[in-house]
């Protein structure tokens, strides 16, 4: 178990280095940053200033690990466009895509499992054959489409929830939340639909395609030969089994949710941190986007890890094989 | 001669034939009706493809052409509602220009993006595909694991980066066609993996295989030889994979448009005209986002039916 | 005379595909007595276990028992609802499957599934249940039960995990085990020991057994009784000594023949010509005709029905043949 946890660790700082090379590669080589900083009638004297203040005069070794130690820490430098520490900024919009990220997992894995179970349970009734219909539409129709529709039905014709930003907020700490005031709740509803629905129709499909192959199995059919009820196979033995690889998934895919949150938070100008990195885009501000990347890099490399290690703890045929390397 | 090529022919229609009888006797299309909706598909999916190439020809006006632009034409809705006019089918928007002829214009735009993404993504995932299967050892390591760590990214954000990097580097304001082009090689980068995956697992299997050794041994160039079984036997997965990056392909220029990295306004795509289009949700004038909307999910679902039909007929065993 | 544990009339099941309707099973007939043991012999495909699934009530869409009756205990179980095939399942009828590294789940440990299944046919409380999950594992023999219940599945060995499955089909005092082919996935050595212990639980217990498999040495060594099948019909039946010593039936005689002896190492197995038909190619008349060395005309057109000799019963012309000659 200790082994099979390191090994993932070591694993997982080897990606965080290689995004870490890539993020210092672009913040360093994709244009120049003295540049970015300075007017464009600074004399050439002051340029050269500032780009010894920066430390880009450095051998490029040098600037990756202060670059690398800062980032550790981070310290991701200034924003081009807001004059800003980045590390403040991201802090600032952290809250409101992490919330928006986790109810859009719970929209999905609650209605994507629902589904799912009964698609595989009720295979020919008619419901079930629409839930195959509405799954392959949300895979078809672009995550930004799905948002405008929704706007235009519930904000516009409607007028019943609100069309953007994230409502009244209330600050605990450094900690901003919507999910206190009734307008933050409403104004969750509609981006978190938005951003679920690709990841319910994924865990639908997938829930009702493993259901189906563990109802075909061995243990099953003892299952139903000793005479329990029917609902104890369905929801006891094949419910259990069928979550083991829809765990992984979903939570594999919660990393996903925080980058798919770029398209959602745009179309809802929802305050995250993904419409800050989509602005940062359009506006090469570079130390935003290196920032961004890493965050979420670090984000995915995290949830893999636990994702791992929960893996270990529902199965425990794993577990036994981990911890005990034959 | 002509006569090996007539004998040719027609063994090869023989075996088209009998290939033909199978699947038409195969369980795949025991379902009419999902076979009907294959062709349904399929039929709009070609076309889209005809509306793209006779744009020209078909839309009343270029809408990328300032001088055709005007401006009391414009805000007019769709020719059925009551303040509709001729010719404009689906209405325009602010600046005059007809929403149908944009879509016409936007949709040759979005495929072209699409397809040559498509091939490019391809191009480099067959080329280290081949590279990692034939020479395995550490060029395999280094190509696969970049492969693995690149797959946990969605292919959005990466699309992202190459864009925001590649506006950096050549400056942020590019002109439409080189824009064009960064949004081909962006979508390229972000879906190579799978074409690498797919033919570096080929070319594992036929390197063990005993005509490799043999053809070594008489001095016959291996990997020519090679390439010729490797290429036959992956073209099955690597046309499902294409057909089913199309639709990714399009979505993502879509997306990266609608966020405002992609296509500019001056060349719009399906994407950008959505983009556009959603500024006058709220006005209450919907057909400026709603029809290239429409467009937009139609072709991608129709490309996905096709692409999910493809990979049951062509692998039965994955459902 | 008392009434058989289970009685099989004329049983019938069919699986409908799109192709064609195919008869699995086509007018089977047998009684198993109270701690009995029946041995079902034949070849894949013979209908062995359909019959055993038919008993239990687990034949799924898209097959189904299209004719004939199933008796436990004189009460007439096939066309039961689903709800209550599946009380009896379990409680008055134990089933073994053949292979015990797929019958158990995975997930759960071996004691909360044993524990489960006495819950769900008692009204034992989670303790008493818990202790008797106990007592029914050193009951099939493990070692250290009172440790071992809380194991999972994949901590035991293919041999102990039969005798997991064993306890599981009995931990409800049924009136009949159902076993389907118990040994074939085990080693040779484990082999004698989990047939060793099937007989003792059914002779201690009074279990009728249904033991389904294609091993003859089995049978012998087991069986009180024996069925032999032939493309979803029994083509003979009776006392396991008789049927081995005096197989009537000639694809029993072939079967028989095919039994390597300790005794007659000179003689050479016989061996017999061909391959069971197909389920959708079975012959008119006798399913066996093509293969067999006496088909006459009648065996082409003509369907045999069992005929008595003796203590045994045999679907073959050939005996209605004599019969007649001895008749007249």
């Amino acid at each position: 178990m200790l082994a099979f946890t390191l090994r993932r660790a070591v694993q997982a700082i080897g990606v965080m280095i290689a995004v870490g090379i890539i993020a210092f590669a672009m913040f360093r080589f994709a244009g120049d940053p003295v540049s970015q900083i300075v007017s464009i009638d600074t004399p050439a004297a002051e340029r050269e200033a500032v780009r010894k203040s920066l430390g880009l005069d450095d051998p490029v070794l040098v600037q990756f690990a202060r670059y690398f130690i800062n980032a550790a820490q981070f310290k991701f430098g200034v924003s081009y466009q807001f004059r800003q520490p980045v590390s403040t900024l991201l802090a600032e919009r952290m809250p409101a895509t992490l919330e928006l990220a986790v109810c859009a997992t719970i929209f999905a894995m609650v209605f994507g499992i629902l589904m799912g179970v009964y698609a595989a349970l009720r295979r020919d009734t008619l419901l079930a054959k629409l839930c195959q219909a509405v799954s392959l539409i949300g895979i078809s129709l672009p995550t930004f489409l799905i948002g405008i529709l929704l706007i235009y039905l519930f904000a516009v014709t409607l007028g019943w929830l609100p069309s953007f930003g994230r409502g009244e907020v209330v600050r605990i700490g450094w900690w901003t939340t919507g999910l206190l005031t009734v307008s933050g709740l409403k104004a969750l509803i509609m981006p978190s639909i938005t951003l679920g629905l690709f990841q319910m129709t994924l865990i639908m499909r997938l829930v009702r395609a493993e259901m189906l192959e563990v109802l075909r199995a061995d243990y099953i059919r003892f299952a139903r030969a000793r005479g329990l009820t029917t609902r104890a196979i369905h929801f006891g033995h094949a419910l259990k089994n069928t979550l083991v690889p829809v765990i992984t998934v979903a939570g594999l895919q919660f990393g996903s949710v925080i980058a798919f949150s770029i398209i959602t938070e745009s179309v809802f100008q929802w305050p995250g941190m993904g419409l800050m990195f989509v602005q940062a885009v359009q506006n090469v501000d570079i130390p935003i986007m290196a920032a961004y990347l890493l965050m979420v890099s670090l984000i995915f490399v995290t949830i893999n890890l636990v994702v791992d290690i929960l893996y270990t703890i529902v199965d425990p045929r794993l577990r036994a094989t981990v911890s005990r390397p034959a | 001669m002509s006569d090996a090529v007539v004998q040719d022919q027609t063994e090869a229609a023989h075996a088209g034939a009998s290939w033909f009888r199978r699947a038409v006797d195969s369980d795949l299309f025991y379902s009419f009706r999902r076979s009907k909706l294959t062709m349904l598909a399929a039929a709009v999916t070609l076309l889209f493809f005809l509306l793209a190439i006779l744009a020209s020809v078909l839309a009343v006006q270029n809408p990328f052409d300032p001088a055709q632009l005007q401006l009391m034409n414009s805000r007019i809705s769709p020719l059925w509602t009551a303040d509709g006019q001729s010719p404009f089918l689906l209405g325009t928007d602010e600046q005059g220009r007809d929403v149908f002829s944009a879509i016409l214009y936007g949709l040759r735009i979005s495929l072209i993006v699409g397809v040559l993404g498509v091939v490019f993504a391809g191009a480099i995932g067959i080329t280290l595909g081949l590279i990692a299967g034939y020479l395995g050892g550490a060029v395999d390591a280094v190509i696969m694991r970049i492969a693995d760590v690149q797959l946990t990214f969605p292919a959005i954000l990466i699309a992202l980066i190459v864009n925001g990097v590649a506006k950096s580097v050549f400056g942020n304001r590019l002109d439409p066609m080189s824009m064009l082009a960064v949004l081909v090689v962006a979508i390229g980068l972000s879906f190579w993996v799978q074409y690498a995956r797919t033919v570096r697992g080929s070319v594992m299997v036929e390197k063990n295989k005993d005509y490799v050794a043999a053809a070594q041994l008489i001095g016959l160039p291996a990997p020519k030889i090679m390439l010729r079984h490797v290429l036959p036997n992956t073209m099955g997965p690597i046309l499902v994979i294409a057909t089913i990056n199309l639709a990714l392909a399009v979505i993502t220029e879509a997306t990266l448009s609608f966020l405002g990295s992609g296509m500019p306004d001056t060349m719009p795509s399906l994407g950008t005209l959505i983009r556009i289009g959603n500024n006058y949700l709220f006005a209450g004038e919907w057909w400026i986002v709603a029809f290239p909307g429409i467009a937009l999910a139609g072709l991608i679902l129709s490309i996905n039916l096709l692409g999910d039909w493809l990979r049951d007929a062509l692998n039965p065993k994955l459902r | 005379m008392t009434v058989p544990v289970l009685s099989v009339r004329d049983l019938k099941v069919e699986f409908v595909t799109r192709r064609a309707t195919l008869r699995a099973i086509d007018g089977v007939s047998f009684e198993i007595a109270k701690g009995e043991v029946l041995g079902v012999v034949g070849e894949s495909g013979a209908g062995k276990s359909v019959t055993g699934l038919a008993v239990i009530g687990l034949i799924d869409p898209p097959g189904r028992i299209s004719g004939g009756e199933i008796l436990l205990s004189g009460m007439r179980i096939d066309h039961l609802p689903p709800e209550e095939i599946r009380r009896v399942r379990g409680k008055r009828i134990g089933m073994i499957f053949q292979d015990p590294l797929t019958s158990l789940n995975p997930l759960y440990r071996i004691g909360d599934q044993i524990v489960e299944t006495i819950r769900t046919h008692t009204n034992l409380l989670e303790s008493a249940a818990r202790k008797r999950a106990v007592d029914l594992l050193a009951e099939v023999g493990i070692p250290a039960p009172d440790k071992r219940v809380d194991g999972y599945p994949h901590e035991f060995s293919g041999g102990m995990r039969q005798r997991v499955v064993i306890a599981l089909a009995i931990c409800a005092e049924p009136e009949l085990i159902i076993a389907d082919e118990p040994t074939t996935a085990l080693d040779v050595s484990v082999q004698a020991q989990i047939i060793a212990l099937i007989k003792r639980l059914g002779r201690d217990h009074g279990t009728a057994v249904m033991l389904v498999t294609h091993d003859m040495g089995v049978i012998a060594e087991t069986c009180d009784r024996v069925a032999v099948m032939y493309s979803g019909r029994i083509a003979e039946i009776g006392p396991v000594q008789d049927v081995i010593r005096n197989p009537l039936h000639p694809y029993a005689k072939g079967l028989m023949g095919a039994i390597p002896t300790l005794a007659g190492e000179d003689k050479r197995l016989v061996q017999i010509p061909g391959s069971m038909p197909r389920l959708s190619a079975i012959p008119p008349g006798c399913p066996f005709n093509p293969r067999c060395a006496f088909a006459f005309d009648r065996c082409r057109v003509e369907r045999p029905e069992p005929i008595r000799q003796g203590a045994q019963a045999v679907a073959c012309h050939l005996y209605d043949h004599a019969a007649k000659e001895s008749a007249a």
